[in-house]
Protein backbone atom coordinates (compact mmCIF):
# COMPACT_ATOMS: atom_id res chain seq x y z
CA UNK A 1 0.00 0.00 0.00
CA UNK A 2 1.20 3.48 -0.89
CA UNK A 3 0.09 6.67 0.78
CA UNK A 4 -2.65 9.02 -0.33
CA UNK A 5 -2.81 10.22 -3.91
CA UNK A 6 -0.64 7.59 -5.55
CA UNK A 7 -2.67 4.74 -4.03
CA UNK A 8 -5.90 6.51 -5.09
CA UNK A 9 -4.61 6.62 -8.66
CA UNK A 10 -3.58 2.94 -8.55
CA UNK A 11 -7.03 1.98 -7.26
CA UNK A 12 -8.78 4.00 -9.95
CA UNK A 13 -6.64 2.61 -12.77
CA UNK A 14 -7.18 -0.88 -11.40
CA UNK A 15 -10.91 -0.50 -12.09
CA UNK A 16 -10.28 -0.36 -15.85
CA UNK A 17 -10.86 -3.47 -17.94
CA UNK A 18 -7.75 -5.55 -18.56
CA UNK A 19 -5.72 -3.69 -15.92
CA UNK A 20 -4.55 -5.75 -12.97
CA UNK A 21 -2.90 -4.44 -9.77
CA UNK A 22 0.63 -4.68 -11.22
CA UNK A 23 -0.27 -2.84 -14.42
CA UNK A 24 -2.15 -0.19 -12.43
CA UNK A 25 0.95 0.38 -10.34
CA UNK A 26 3.18 0.67 -13.40
CA UNK A 27 0.81 3.13 -15.07
CA UNK A 28 0.50 5.20 -11.89
CA UNK A 29 4.25 5.57 -11.52
CA UNK A 30 4.59 6.34 -15.19
CA UNK A 31 2.06 9.16 -14.78
CA UNK A 32 3.87 10.37 -11.67
CA UNK A 33 7.16 10.69 -13.51
CA UNK A 34 5.66 12.12 -16.71
CA UNK A 35 5.85 15.73 -17.85
CA UNK A 36 3.10 17.82 -16.13
CA UNK A 37 1.85 19.07 -19.52
CA UNK A 38 1.29 15.50 -20.70
CA UNK A 39 -0.59 14.63 -17.53
CA UNK A 40 -2.81 17.69 -17.93
CA UNK A 41 -3.58 16.70 -21.50
CA UNK A 42 -4.55 13.20 -20.33
CA UNK A 43 -6.73 14.58 -17.53
CA UNK A 44 -8.34 17.01 -19.97
CA UNK A 45 -9.08 14.18 -22.43
CA UNK A 46 -10.68 12.15 -19.65
CA UNK A 47 -12.89 15.06 -18.62
CA UNK A 48 -13.87 15.96 -22.16
CA UNK A 49 -14.86 12.44 -23.07
CA UNK A 50 -17.61 12.49 -20.45
CA UNK A 51 -18.62 16.10 -21.14
CA UNK A 52 -18.66 16.13 -24.90
CA UNK A 53 -19.31 12.62 -26.11
CA UNK A 54 -22.94 11.70 -26.35
CA UNK A 55 -24.90 9.08 -28.12
CA UNK A 56 -26.50 9.87 -31.44
CA UNK A 57 -30.27 10.36 -31.10
CA UNK A 58 -30.92 8.24 -34.15
CA UNK A 59 -28.44 5.40 -34.24
CA UNK A 60 -26.86 5.51 -30.75
CA UNK A 61 -23.36 5.58 -32.11
CA UNK A 62 -20.95 7.82 -30.18
CA UNK A 63 -21.25 11.44 -31.33
CA UNK A 64 -20.27 14.96 -30.32
CA UNK A 65 -23.65 16.52 -31.02
CA UNK A 66 -27.26 15.30 -31.09
CA UNK A 67 -26.65 13.25 -34.18
CA UNK A 68 -23.50 11.48 -35.30
CA UNK A 69 -21.38 12.21 -38.34
CA UNK A 70 -22.87 9.34 -40.30
CA UNK A 71 -26.51 10.21 -39.60
CA UNK A 72 -25.84 13.85 -40.55
CA UNK A 73 -24.22 12.92 -43.87
CA UNK A 74 -26.82 13.60 -46.62
CA UNK A 75 -24.91 11.44 -49.11
CA UNK A 76 -25.63 8.31 -47.12
CA UNK A 77 -28.70 6.33 -48.09
CA UNK A 78 -31.62 6.02 -45.72
CA UNK A 79 -33.02 2.82 -47.22
CA UNK A 80 -30.60 0.42 -45.59
CA UNK A 81 -29.83 0.12 -41.89
CA UNK A 82 -27.00 -2.03 -40.59
CA UNK A 83 -27.58 -3.26 -37.03
CA UNK A 84 -24.46 -3.75 -34.90
CA UNK A 85 -23.75 -4.47 -31.24
CA UNK A 86 -21.20 -1.78 -30.34
CA UNK A 87 -19.85 1.52 -31.71
CA UNK A 88 -16.55 -0.22 -32.46
CA UNK A 89 -18.39 -2.44 -34.93
CA UNK A 90 -19.44 0.70 -36.83
CA UNK A 91 -15.77 1.65 -37.15
CA UNK A 92 -14.92 -1.85 -38.39
CA UNK A 93 -17.59 -1.75 -41.09
CA UNK A 94 -16.75 1.85 -42.05
CA UNK A 95 -13.18 0.74 -42.75
CA UNK A 96 -14.46 -1.54 -45.51
CA UNK A 97 -15.89 1.46 -47.37
CA UNK A 98 -18.54 -0.90 -48.75
CA UNK A 99 -21.55 0.26 -46.83
CA UNK A 100 -23.19 3.58 -47.71
CA UNK A 101 -26.31 3.32 -45.53
CA UNK A 102 -26.94 4.15 -41.89
CA UNK A 103 -26.30 2.20 -38.70
CA UNK A 104 -28.13 1.24 -35.55
CA UNK A 105 -26.08 0.43 -32.45
CA UNK A 106 -27.90 -1.94 -30.08
CA UNK A 107 -25.50 -1.53 -27.18
CA UNK A 108 -24.88 -5.25 -26.73
CA UNK A 109 -26.50 -8.59 -27.49
CA UNK A 110 -29.18 -10.70 -25.83
CA UNK A 111 -27.42 -12.49 -22.98
CA UNK A 112 -29.63 -14.00 -20.25
CA UNK A 113 -26.57 -15.04 -18.21
CA UNK A 114 -25.76 -11.35 -17.78
CA UNK A 115 -29.38 -10.33 -17.46
CA UNK A 116 -29.53 -8.62 -20.86
CA UNK A 117 -32.79 -9.00 -22.77
CA UNK A 118 -34.36 -6.96 -25.59
CA UNK A 119 -35.50 -4.33 -23.07
CA UNK A 120 -31.91 -3.58 -22.12
CA UNK A 121 -30.96 -3.06 -25.79
CA UNK A 122 -32.05 -0.31 -28.17
CA UNK A 123 -34.61 -2.49 -29.88
CA UNK A 124 -37.62 -0.25 -29.29
CA UNK A 125 -35.69 2.66 -30.79
CA UNK A 126 -34.92 0.55 -33.85
CA UNK A 127 -38.60 -0.26 -34.34
CA UNK A 128 -39.43 3.44 -34.11
CA UNK A 129 -36.92 4.17 -36.87
CA UNK A 130 -38.46 1.56 -39.12
CA UNK A 131 -42.00 2.83 -38.70
CA UNK A 132 -41.95 5.63 -41.31
CA UNK A 133 -41.44 3.11 -44.11
CA UNK A 134 -38.37 4.76 -45.58
CA UNK A 135 -36.13 1.84 -44.64
CA UNK A 136 -36.30 -1.08 -47.10
CA UNK A 137 -33.54 -3.39 -45.89
CA UNK A 138 -32.06 -4.32 -42.55
CA UNK A 139 -28.61 -5.91 -42.39
CA UNK A 140 -28.01 -7.81 -39.15
CA UNK A 141 -24.30 -7.54 -38.36
CA UNK A 142 -24.22 -8.81 -34.80
CA UNK A 143 -21.26 -10.98 -33.76
CA UNK A 144 -21.16 -14.54 -35.14
CA UNK A 145 -21.34 -16.13 -31.67
CA UNK A 146 -24.20 -17.71 -29.71
CA UNK A 147 -25.47 -14.41 -28.29
CA UNK A 148 -25.07 -12.48 -31.54
CA UNK A 149 -26.91 -15.16 -33.48
CA UNK A 150 -29.73 -15.20 -30.94
CA UNK A 151 -30.05 -11.41 -31.21
CA UNK A 152 -30.14 -11.63 -35.00
CA UNK A 153 -32.83 -14.33 -34.92
CA UNK A 154 -34.87 -12.32 -32.44
CA UNK A 155 -34.75 -9.20 -34.60
CA UNK A 156 -35.52 -11.16 -37.75
CA UNK A 157 -38.61 -12.73 -36.17
CA UNK A 158 -39.73 -9.31 -34.99
CA UNK A 159 -39.09 -7.32 -38.14
CA UNK A 160 -39.73 -9.65 -41.08
CA UNK A 161 -43.53 -9.42 -40.60
CA UNK A 162 -43.19 -5.66 -41.20
CA UNK A 163 -42.40 -6.43 -44.83
CA UNK A 164 -38.73 -5.44 -44.81
CA UNK A 165 -35.97 -7.45 -46.34
CA UNK A 166 -33.80 -8.75 -43.51
CA UNK A 167 -30.33 -10.10 -44.23
CA UNK A 168 -27.52 -11.54 -42.14
CA UNK A 169 -23.78 -11.19 -42.76
CA UNK A 170 -22.23 -14.32 -44.25
CA UNK A 171 -19.77 -16.34 -42.19
CA UNK A 172 -17.01 -18.55 -43.45
CA UNK A 173 -13.45 -18.46 -44.64
CA UNK A 174 -11.20 -15.42 -44.29
CA UNK A 175 -10.22 -13.92 -47.63
CA UNK A 176 -6.59 -13.88 -48.72
CA UNK A 177 -5.58 -16.82 -46.59
CA UNK A 178 -4.85 -20.38 -47.48
CA UNK A 179 -7.54 -23.00 -47.06
CA UNK A 180 -5.09 -25.23 -45.19
CA UNK A 181 -4.63 -22.64 -42.45
CA UNK A 182 -8.30 -22.29 -41.62
CA UNK A 183 -9.19 -24.01 -38.38
CA UNK A 184 -11.41 -27.03 -38.76
CA UNK A 185 -14.44 -25.43 -37.13
CA UNK A 186 -14.47 -22.45 -39.50
CA UNK A 187 -13.73 -24.68 -42.47
CA UNK A 188 -16.44 -27.13 -41.39
CA UNK A 189 -18.98 -24.31 -41.20
CA UNK A 190 -17.88 -22.87 -44.50
CA UNK A 191 -18.53 -26.31 -45.99
CA UNK A 192 -22.02 -26.35 -44.57
CA UNK A 193 -22.75 -22.83 -45.82
CA UNK A 194 -21.35 -23.41 -49.32
CA UNK A 195 -23.13 -21.77 -52.25
CA UNK A 196 -23.83 -22.76 -55.82
CA UNK A 197 -21.87 -20.97 -58.55
CA UNK B 1 0.69 -44.72 -36.78
CA UNK B 2 3.16 -45.39 -34.03
CA UNK B 3 5.27 -43.38 -31.62
CA UNK B 4 8.99 -43.93 -32.22
CA UNK B 5 10.34 -41.76 -29.47
CA UNK B 6 9.05 -40.28 -26.24
CA UNK B 7 10.75 -37.66 -24.13
CA UNK B 8 9.42 -36.30 -20.84
CA UNK B 9 10.78 -33.42 -18.82
CA UNK B 10 9.30 -32.73 -15.38
CA UNK B 11 6.16 -34.69 -16.26
CA UNK B 12 4.62 -36.35 -13.17
CA UNK B 13 7.35 -38.46 -11.54
CA UNK B 14 9.81 -38.08 -14.40
CA UNK B 15 12.49 -35.43 -14.16
CA UNK B 16 13.95 -36.40 -17.49
CA UNK B 17 13.19 -39.46 -19.55
CA UNK B 18 13.94 -40.52 -23.09
CA UNK B 19 12.75 -43.83 -24.49
CA UNK B 20 12.78 -45.29 -27.96
CA UNK B 21 9.68 -47.20 -28.97
CA UNK B 22 8.85 -49.36 -31.93
CA UNK B 23 5.84 -50.63 -33.82
CA UNK B 24 4.13 -53.76 -32.51
CA UNK B 25 3.38 -54.60 -28.90
CA UNK B 26 5.41 -53.06 -26.07
CA UNK B 27 4.89 -54.00 -22.44
CA UNK B 28 5.84 -51.81 -19.49
CA UNK B 29 6.29 -53.84 -16.32
CA UNK B 30 6.91 -52.60 -12.82
CA UNK B 31 5.51 -52.52 -9.28
CA UNK B 32 2.72 -50.09 -8.37
CA UNK B 33 3.50 -46.39 -8.22
CA UNK B 34 6.60 -46.50 -10.41
CA UNK B 35 5.27 -44.36 -13.27
CA UNK B 36 3.92 -46.81 -15.87
CA UNK B 37 0.61 -45.05 -16.35
CA UNK B 38 2.39 -41.68 -16.54
CA UNK B 39 3.93 -42.76 -19.83
CA UNK B 40 0.55 -43.51 -21.40
CA UNK B 41 -0.92 -40.40 -19.83
CA UNK B 42 1.77 -38.25 -21.46
CA UNK B 43 1.06 -39.66 -24.91
CA UNK B 44 -2.67 -39.38 -24.25
CA UNK B 45 -2.22 -35.72 -23.34
CA UNK B 46 -0.57 -35.02 -26.68
CA UNK B 47 -3.41 -36.87 -28.42
CA UNK B 48 -6.32 -35.14 -26.67
CA UNK B 49 -4.78 -32.11 -24.89
CA UNK B 50 -6.12 -33.48 -21.64
CA UNK B 51 -5.34 -36.14 -19.09
CA UNK B 52 -7.59 -39.16 -18.66
CA UNK B 53 -6.96 -39.07 -14.91
CA UNK B 54 -7.22 -35.44 -13.80
CA UNK B 55 -9.10 -32.38 -15.01
CA UNK B 56 -6.50 -29.80 -13.93
CA UNK B 57 -2.96 -29.65 -15.27
CA UNK B 58 -1.17 -28.95 -11.98
CA UNK B 59 -0.74 -32.64 -10.96
CA UNK B 60 0.97 -33.33 -14.31
CA UNK B 61 3.95 -31.15 -13.48
CA UNK B 62 6.61 -32.65 -11.22
CA UNK B 63 6.43 -30.95 -7.85
CA UNK B 64 8.93 -28.11 -7.71
CA UNK B 65 8.98 -27.62 -11.48
CA UNK B 66 7.11 -24.88 -13.34
CA UNK B 67 6.30 -26.64 -16.55
CA UNK B 68 6.28 -30.10 -18.04
CA UNK B 69 7.38 -30.94 -21.55
CA UNK B 70 6.24 -33.93 -23.60
CA UNK B 71 7.98 -34.58 -26.88
CA UNK B 72 7.23 -37.43 -29.22
CA UNK B 73 8.20 -38.48 -32.71
CA UNK B 74 5.25 -40.05 -34.45
CA UNK B 75 5.57 -42.19 -37.56
CA UNK B 76 2.60 -42.28 -39.89
CA UNK B 77 2.92 -44.02 -43.25
CA UNK B 78 6.72 -43.82 -42.96
CA UNK B 79 6.55 -40.05 -42.48
CA UNK B 80 7.88 -38.67 -39.21
CA UNK B 81 6.37 -35.84 -37.25
CA UNK B 82 7.83 -34.33 -34.09
CA UNK B 83 5.17 -33.11 -31.67
CA UNK B 84 6.12 -31.06 -28.63
CA UNK B 85 3.88 -29.80 -25.91
CA UNK B 86 4.76 -27.58 -23.01
CA UNK B 87 2.27 -27.86 -20.16
CA UNK B 88 2.12 -24.80 -17.92
CA UNK B 89 -0.56 -25.04 -15.21
CA UNK B 90 -2.77 -21.98 -15.04
CA UNK B 91 -1.51 -20.68 -18.36
CA UNK B 92 -1.92 -21.53 -22.00
CA UNK B 93 0.03 -24.55 -23.16
CA UNK B 94 2.51 -24.14 -25.99
CA UNK B 95 2.85 -26.59 -28.83
CA UNK B 96 5.32 -27.15 -31.64
CA UNK B 97 5.08 -29.31 -34.73
CA UNK B 98 8.38 -30.28 -36.36
CA UNK B 99 10.03 -27.51 -34.32
CA UNK B 100 7.72 -24.81 -35.71
CA UNK B 101 5.47 -23.19 -33.10
CA UNK B 102 1.78 -23.89 -33.57
CA UNK B 103 -0.55 -20.91 -33.28
CA UNK B 104 -2.83 -22.75 -30.88
CA UNK B 105 -2.22 -26.03 -29.07
CA UNK B 106 -5.40 -27.25 -30.81
CA UNK B 107 -3.46 -27.32 -34.07
CA UNK B 108 -1.50 -30.38 -32.98
CA UNK B 109 -4.64 -32.47 -32.51
CA UNK B 110 -4.53 -35.33 -34.98
CA UNK B 111 -0.73 -35.43 -35.12
CA UNK B 112 -0.83 -38.25 -32.61
CA UNK B 113 -3.93 -40.36 -32.39
CA UNK B 114 -4.43 -42.77 -29.57
CA UNK B 115 -7.18 -44.89 -28.08
CA UNK B 116 -6.51 -45.42 -24.41
CA UNK B 117 -8.20 -47.93 -22.17
CA UNK B 118 -7.63 -47.28 -18.48
CA UNK B 119 -9.17 -48.42 -15.19
CA UNK B 120 -11.03 -45.06 -15.11
CA UNK B 121 -13.08 -46.32 -18.07
CA UNK B 122 -15.10 -48.52 -15.75
CA UNK B 123 -17.17 -45.38 -15.18
CA UNK B 124 -18.26 -45.61 -18.84
CA UNK B 125 -20.33 -48.58 -17.77
CA UNK B 126 -21.07 -47.84 -14.14
CA UNK B 127 -21.08 -44.04 -14.07
CA UNK B 128 -23.72 -41.43 -14.87
CA UNK B 129 -25.17 -40.97 -18.36
CA UNK B 130 -22.91 -37.91 -18.68
CA UNK B 131 -19.88 -40.24 -18.92
CA UNK B 132 -21.38 -42.07 -21.88
CA UNK B 133 -22.44 -38.83 -23.57
CA UNK B 134 -18.88 -37.59 -23.22
CA UNK B 135 -17.57 -40.86 -24.67
CA UNK B 136 -19.76 -40.37 -27.75
CA UNK B 137 -18.96 -36.66 -28.10
CA UNK B 138 -15.22 -37.16 -27.81
CA UNK B 139 -15.25 -39.88 -30.44
CA UNK B 140 -17.43 -37.67 -32.63
CA UNK B 141 -14.90 -34.83 -32.39
CA UNK B 142 -11.98 -37.20 -33.05
CA UNK B 143 -13.63 -38.31 -36.30
CA UNK B 144 -15.06 -34.95 -37.38
CA UNK B 145 -13.44 -31.94 -35.65
CA UNK B 146 -16.38 -29.76 -36.75
CA UNK B 147 -18.38 -31.29 -33.90
CA UNK B 148 -16.16 -29.52 -31.37
CA UNK B 149 -17.88 -26.32 -32.51
CA UNK B 150 -21.35 -27.89 -32.56
CA UNK B 151 -20.85 -29.21 -29.06
CA UNK B 152 -19.64 -25.93 -27.54
CA UNK B 153 -22.37 -23.94 -29.33
CA UNK B 154 -24.99 -26.29 -27.98
CA UNK B 155 -23.65 -26.14 -24.42
CA UNK B 156 -23.61 -22.34 -24.60
CA UNK B 157 -27.23 -22.20 -25.80
CA UNK B 158 -28.36 -24.52 -22.99
CA UNK B 159 -26.60 -22.31 -20.44
CA UNK B 160 -28.18 -19.12 -21.77
CA UNK B 161 -31.59 -20.72 -22.02
CA UNK B 162 -31.38 -22.03 -18.44
CA UNK B 163 -30.47 -18.53 -17.24
CA UNK B 164 -33.52 -17.15 -19.03
CA UNK B 165 -35.81 -19.83 -17.59
CA UNK B 166 -34.51 -19.10 -14.10
CA UNK B 167 -35.18 -15.35 -14.35
CA UNK B 168 -38.60 -16.10 -15.84
CA UNK B 169 -39.36 -18.34 -12.88
CA UNK B 170 -38.20 -15.73 -10.38
CA UNK B 171 -40.11 -12.89 -11.99
CA UNK B 172 -43.26 -15.01 -12.13
CA UNK B 173 -42.92 -15.75 -8.46
CA UNK B 174 -42.59 -12.07 -7.61
CA UNK B 175 -45.42 -11.21 -10.00
CA UNK B 176 -43.28 -9.18 -12.39
CA UNK B 177 -45.00 -10.70 -15.39
CA UNK B 178 -43.69 -12.82 -18.22
CA UNK B 179 -41.84 -10.19 -20.27
CA UNK B 180 -38.60 -12.12 -19.87
CA UNK B 181 -40.02 -14.91 -21.95
CA UNK B 182 -40.19 -12.86 -25.14
CA UNK B 183 -36.86 -14.27 -26.28
CA UNK B 184 -37.48 -17.88 -25.28
CA UNK B 185 -38.67 -18.73 -28.80
CA UNK B 186 -35.34 -17.54 -30.14
CA UNK B 187 -33.40 -19.77 -27.77
CA UNK B 188 -35.74 -22.66 -28.59
CA UNK B 189 -34.85 -22.24 -32.26
CA UNK B 190 -31.14 -22.23 -31.59
CA UNK B 191 -31.35 -25.11 -29.15
CA UNK B 192 -33.26 -27.15 -31.71
CA UNK B 193 -30.82 -26.35 -34.52
CA UNK B 194 -27.60 -27.08 -32.65
CA UNK B 195 -29.28 -29.90 -30.72
CA UNK B 196 -30.42 -31.60 -33.93
CA UNK B 197 -26.91 -31.34 -35.32
CA UNK B 198 -25.37 -32.92 -32.23
CA UNK B 199 -28.12 -35.50 -31.96
CA UNK B 200 -27.74 -36.52 -35.60
CA UNK B 201 -24.00 -36.94 -35.12
CA UNK B 202 -24.48 -39.06 -32.02
CA UNK B 203 -27.20 -41.22 -33.59
CA UNK B 204 -25.04 -41.96 -36.61
CA UNK B 205 -22.07 -42.72 -34.40
CA UNK B 206 -24.03 -44.98 -32.03
CA UNK B 207 -25.37 -46.90 -35.01
CA UNK B 208 -21.86 -47.37 -36.39
CA UNK B 209 -20.43 -48.38 -33.02
CA UNK B 210 -22.99 -51.08 -32.34
CA UNK B 211 -21.63 -53.89 -34.47
CA UNK B 212 -17.91 -53.44 -33.65
CA UNK B 213 -18.79 -53.17 -29.96
CA UNK B 214 -20.82 -56.41 -29.94
CA UNK B 215 -18.05 -58.11 -31.91
CA UNK B 216 -15.36 -56.93 -29.51
CA UNK B 217 -17.32 -58.03 -26.47
CA UNK B 218 -18.10 -61.39 -27.98
CA UNK B 219 -14.47 -61.91 -28.86
CA UNK B 220 -13.21 -60.97 -25.41
CA UNK B 221 -15.86 -62.98 -23.56
CA UNK B 222 -15.94 -65.77 -26.12
CA UNK B 223 -19.67 -65.67 -26.66
CA UNK B 224 -20.71 -65.28 -23.04
CA UNK B 225 -23.56 -62.84 -23.54
CA UNK B 226 -24.53 -60.48 -26.31
CA UNK B 227 -23.54 -56.86 -25.71
CA UNK B 228 -25.63 -54.19 -27.36
CA UNK B 229 -26.05 -50.43 -27.17
CA UNK B 230 -28.89 -48.13 -28.09
CA UNK B 231 -29.02 -44.37 -28.09
CA UNK B 232 -31.94 -43.28 -26.01
CA UNK B 233 -33.05 -39.72 -26.64
CA UNK B 234 -35.28 -37.50 -24.56
CA UNK B 235 -37.28 -37.26 -27.80
CA UNK B 236 -38.06 -40.97 -27.75
CA UNK B 237 -36.66 -43.82 -29.79
CA UNK B 238 -36.62 -44.50 -33.54
CA UNK B 239 -35.33 -41.09 -34.58
CA UNK B 240 -34.49 -40.26 -38.18
CA UNK B 241 -30.72 -39.92 -37.86
CA UNK B 242 -29.97 -38.61 -41.31
CA UNK B 243 -32.75 -36.04 -41.37
CA UNK B 244 -31.57 -33.02 -39.43
CA UNK B 245 -34.52 -30.81 -40.33
CA UNK B 246 -36.93 -33.45 -39.06
CA UNK B 247 -34.95 -33.72 -35.82
CA UNK B 248 -35.05 -29.94 -35.46
CA UNK B 249 -38.83 -29.99 -35.87
CA UNK B 250 -39.18 -32.79 -33.31
CA UNK B 251 -37.01 -30.94 -30.82
CA UNK B 252 -39.08 -27.78 -31.26
CA UNK B 253 -42.27 -29.72 -30.69
CA UNK B 254 -40.87 -31.37 -27.55
CA UNK B 255 -39.73 -27.99 -26.24
CA UNK B 256 -43.20 -26.55 -26.79
CA UNK B 257 -44.72 -29.41 -24.81
CA UNK B 258 -42.23 -29.15 -21.97
CA UNK B 259 -42.38 -25.37 -21.68
CA UNK B 260 -44.64 -25.02 -18.61
CA UNK B 261 -42.67 -27.63 -16.76
CA UNK B 262 -39.38 -26.04 -17.80
CA UNK B 263 -40.41 -22.65 -16.45
CA UNK B 264 -41.50 -24.26 -13.20
CA UNK B 265 -38.18 -26.00 -12.76
CA UNK B 266 -35.94 -23.41 -14.36
CA UNK B 267 -33.94 -25.86 -16.48
CA UNK B 268 -33.97 -27.15 -20.03
CA UNK B 269 -35.55 -30.59 -19.90
CA UNK B 270 -35.36 -31.60 -23.57
CA UNK B 271 -32.31 -32.07 -25.76
CA UNK B 272 -29.20 -34.17 -26.26
CA UNK B 273 -27.80 -33.04 -22.91
CA UNK B 274 -30.42 -35.27 -21.26
CA UNK B 275 -29.87 -38.31 -23.47
CA UNK B 276 -28.38 -41.65 -22.59
CA UNK B 277 -26.47 -44.40 -24.32
CA UNK B 278 -28.11 -47.56 -23.03
CA UNK B 279 -25.81 -50.53 -22.62
CA UNK B 280 -27.20 -54.02 -22.33
CA UNK B 281 -25.78 -57.47 -21.86
CA UNK B 282 -28.21 -60.12 -22.99
CA UNK B 283 -31.60 -58.85 -21.84
CA UNK B 284 -30.32 -56.91 -18.84
CA UNK B 285 -28.85 -53.46 -18.46
CA UNK B 286 -25.13 -53.56 -17.69
CA UNK B 287 -25.32 -50.99 -14.94
CA UNK B 288 -26.33 -52.74 -11.73
CA UNK B 289 -26.42 -56.24 -13.21
CA UNK B 290 -23.07 -57.04 -14.75
CA UNK B 291 -20.25 -58.44 -12.62
CA UNK B 292 -16.99 -56.57 -12.20
CA UNK B 293 -15.25 -58.65 -14.85
CA UNK B 294 -18.16 -58.25 -17.26
CA UNK B 295 -18.27 -54.48 -16.73
CA UNK B 296 -14.54 -54.34 -17.30
CA UNK B 297 -14.81 -56.32 -20.52
CA UNK B 298 -17.71 -54.12 -21.59
CA UNK B 299 -15.79 -50.86 -21.12
CA UNK B 300 -12.90 -52.46 -22.95
CA UNK B 301 -15.19 -53.45 -25.83
CA UNK B 302 -16.34 -49.82 -26.14
CA UNK B 303 -12.75 -48.62 -26.44
CA UNK B 304 -11.88 -51.38 -28.90
CA UNK B 305 -14.91 -50.41 -31.00
CA UNK B 306 -13.70 -46.78 -31.02
CA UNK B 307 -10.34 -48.07 -32.17
CA UNK B 308 -12.02 -50.00 -35.01
CA UNK B 309 -14.02 -46.99 -36.15
CA UNK B 310 -11.03 -44.66 -36.11
CA UNK B 311 -8.94 -47.23 -37.92
CA UNK B 312 -11.64 -47.64 -40.57
CA UNK B 313 -11.50 -43.85 -40.98
CA UNK B 314 -8.06 -44.17 -42.55
CA UNK B 315 -5.47 -43.35 -39.88
CA UNK B 316 -4.76 -46.07 -37.40
CA UNK B 317 -4.41 -44.80 -33.84
CA UNK B 318 -1.98 -46.11 -31.26
CA UNK B 319 -3.69 -48.51 -28.85
CA UNK B 320 -2.82 -48.14 -25.19
CA UNK B 321 -4.02 -50.56 -22.52
CA UNK B 322 -3.38 -49.42 -19.01
CA UNK B 323 -3.39 -52.20 -16.43
CA UNK B 324 -6.07 -54.11 -18.29
CA UNK B 325 -4.93 -57.72 -17.86
CA UNK B 326 -4.92 -58.03 -14.08
CA UNK B 327 -8.74 -57.84 -14.05
CA UNK B 328 -9.37 -60.47 -16.71
CA UNK B 329 -9.39 -64.25 -16.48
CA UNK B 330 -6.86 -66.23 -18.51
CA UNK B 331 -9.29 -66.94 -21.37
CA UNK B 332 -10.22 -63.29 -21.76
CA UNK B 333 -6.57 -62.24 -21.62
CA UNK B 334 -5.64 -64.58 -24.47
CA UNK B 335 -8.50 -63.43 -26.68
CA UNK B 336 -7.85 -59.75 -25.99
CA UNK B 337 -4.21 -60.28 -26.94
CA UNK B 338 -5.28 -61.92 -30.17
CA UNK B 339 -7.72 -59.13 -30.91
CA UNK B 340 -5.21 -56.34 -30.52
CA UNK B 341 -2.29 -58.13 -32.18
CA UNK B 342 -3.26 -56.55 -35.52
CA UNK B 343 -2.79 -53.00 -34.21
CA UNK B 344 0.23 -51.16 -35.57
CA UNK B 345 1.37 -50.25 -32.07
CA UNK B 346 0.04 -51.47 -28.75
CA UNK B 347 1.37 -50.10 -25.48
CA UNK B 348 0.54 -52.18 -22.42
CA UNK B 349 1.26 -51.61 -18.75
CA UNK B 350 1.06 -54.24 -16.05
CA UNK B 351 2.41 -54.90 -12.57
CA UNK B 352 3.17 -58.59 -13.09
CA UNK B 353 4.84 -59.69 -16.31
CA UNK B 354 3.12 -63.07 -16.20
CA UNK B 355 -0.30 -61.42 -16.68
CA UNK B 356 0.52 -60.49 -20.25
CA UNK B 357 -0.28 -63.27 -22.72
CA UNK B 358 2.44 -64.63 -24.95
CA UNK B 359 0.84 -63.14 -28.08
CA UNK B 360 1.69 -59.65 -26.81
CA UNK B 361 5.29 -60.36 -25.84
CA UNK B 362 7.06 -57.83 -28.01
CA UNK B 363 9.42 -55.26 -26.63
CA UNK B 364 9.58 -55.17 -22.84
CA UNK B 365 10.52 -52.33 -20.55
CA UNK B 366 11.12 -52.36 -16.82
CA UNK B 367 9.76 -49.33 -15.02
CA UNK B 368 11.35 -48.72 -11.65
CA UNK B 369 11.47 -45.50 -9.61
CA UNK B 370 11.11 -43.22 -12.58
CA UNK B 371 13.61 -45.12 -14.74
CA UNK B 372 12.50 -46.97 -17.84
CA UNK B 373 14.87 -49.64 -19.14
CA UNK B 374 14.41 -51.83 -22.17
CA UNK B 375 15.00 -55.46 -21.19
CA UNK B 376 13.80 -57.42 -24.22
Amino acid sequence: MYEGAIQDLIDELGQLPGIGPKSAQRLAFHILSADPADVHRLAGALNRVKELVRFCNLCFNVAESDTCRICRDPRRGTEVICVVEEPKDVVAIEKTGEFRGRYHVLGGAINPLEGIGPDQLRVRELLTRLRDGEVKELILATDPNTEGEATATYLALLIKPMGLSVTRLASGLPVGGDLEYADEITLGRAFEGRRAL
Amino acid sequence: MHARHLELIDFRSYEKLTIELEAGPSVFVGPNGQGKTNLLEALGYVATLGSHRVAADAPLVRSGAERAIVRSTVVNDARELLVELEIVPGKANRARLNRAPATRPRDILGALRMVLFAPEDLSLVRGDPAERRRFLDELLVARQPRYAGVRSDYERVVKQRNALLRTAYLSRKTGAGSRDLSTLDVWDNHLAQHGAELLAGRLELAAELRAPMSRAYEAVSQGKGHADMAYSSSLGDDLPAANRSLLTAQLLEALAQARTQEIERGVTLVGPHRDELKLTLGDLPVKGYASHGESWSYALAMRLASFDLLRAGGIEPILALDDVFAELDTGRRERLAELVSTAEQTLVTCAVAGDVPAALQGARYDVHEGEVRRVL
